[in-house]
C-alpha cells in the first residue's frame, strides 16, 4: 500500500465530483491507478490521457512511489 | 520569455511593453476570443480550468521552443482561466523580433502549440442548457465529426 495524492481537473473533477483526494492504493504504476479509478469514478472513454507525476509529464508504466502526486489529463482544449 | 495562466482579466498593452526593444522592428500579437457558437451550438459563456504547474512548465517550454527555431527578441504568453463571456479575451501571444517574418511564424507556433499541449480544459454553456468539456464529452458522442 502506497499513499498518493491525485489531483482532478476539467471532466475528471466533474465525475471524481472533487478536486483531489489522498488515497491509499496498491496500484504499481499511472495505468494500473487509472484502471482503479476509472472504475470508481467512471471516467467517459477518452481517446488520449496523459498523465503527470509531481507536476511533470511521466509515463504510464513508471513505478509510483509513496507521496507522489498524480493528475490525469484529458485531451486539452486551450486558446 | 514568460508564459503565465491568471484568472484576471487580460491586459495586453501591459504585457505588450515587456516586448519593446531597440533592436526590435516588428511586434505581432494573437488574441484569442470567446465566440458565440462552436460546432453548430450556440455558446452562453465558457468556463477554463488549468492544471497551472504543468501549464506554466510546458508553456515557458514552446516560448523556448520558439526562440531556438525563430530569431526573435521575446515572446509572452498569458491564458486566462475562470469563467468568461462571450468576446472575452482567452488567450494572448506577443512577439518582437528584429524582422517581421520571424515574429509572424513564431506568433503562429507559440499558439498552434499552446492549444495542443497545455494542460487547459475549456467547458462550453450551450443556449440549449447542456454544457461539455470540448475535446471530450462532444467527442465521445456517436456519430459526432468536426465539420
Amino acid at each position: 500500500m502506497k499513499t498518493l495524492a491525485i489531483e482532478y481537473f476539467a471532466i475528471f473533477r466533474d465525475h471524481a465530483g472533487t478536486d483531489k483526494e489522498i488515497l491509499q492504493t496498491d496500484a504499481d504504476t499511472p495505468a494500473d491507478l487509472y484502471t482503479e479509478l476509472t472504475a470508481r469514478h467512471g471516467f467517459p472513454e477518452l481517446e488520449t490521457v496523459k498523465v503527470a507525476i509531481n507536476d511533470e509529464f511521466g509515463d504510464w508504466n513508471t513505478p509510483l512511489n509513496e507521496g507522489d502526486s498524480v493528475v490525469f489529463i484529458p485531451p486539452v482544449a486551450g486558446g | 520569455m514568460e508564459f503565465r495562466i491568471q484568472s484576471a482579466q487580460l491586459r495586453p498593452e501591459e504585457d505588450r511593453s515587456e516586448l519593446e526593444a531597440p533592436s526590435c522592428g516588428g511586434y505581432v500579437s494573437f488574441e484569442g476570443w470567446v465566440r458565440d457558437r462552436n460546432e453548430g451550438q450556440e455558446v452562453l459563456k465558457l468556463e477554463y480550468q488549468a492544471y497551472e504547474q504543468l501549464a506554466t512548465r510546458e508553456g515557458a517550454r514552446i516560448l523556448d521552443e520558439a526562440a531556438v527555431k525563430f530569431p526573435i527578441e521575446n515572446a509572452v504568453c498569458v491564458h486566462r482561466v475562470g469563467e468568461l463571456e462571450i468576446g472575452d479575451l482567452a488567450v494572448w501571444v506577443g512577439v518582437s523580433s528584429g524582422h517581421r517574418d520571424e515574429a509572424f511564424r513564431a506568433c503562429r507556433y507559440i499558439i498552434d502549440e499552446v492549444k495542443q499541449r497545455v494542460p487547459v480544459w475549456k467547458k462550453e454553456y450551450y443556449a440549449s442548457g447542456d454544457s461539455g468539456w470540448v475535446n471530450c464529452e462532444a467527442c465521445a458522442t456517436p456519430g459526432h465529426s468536426h465539420g
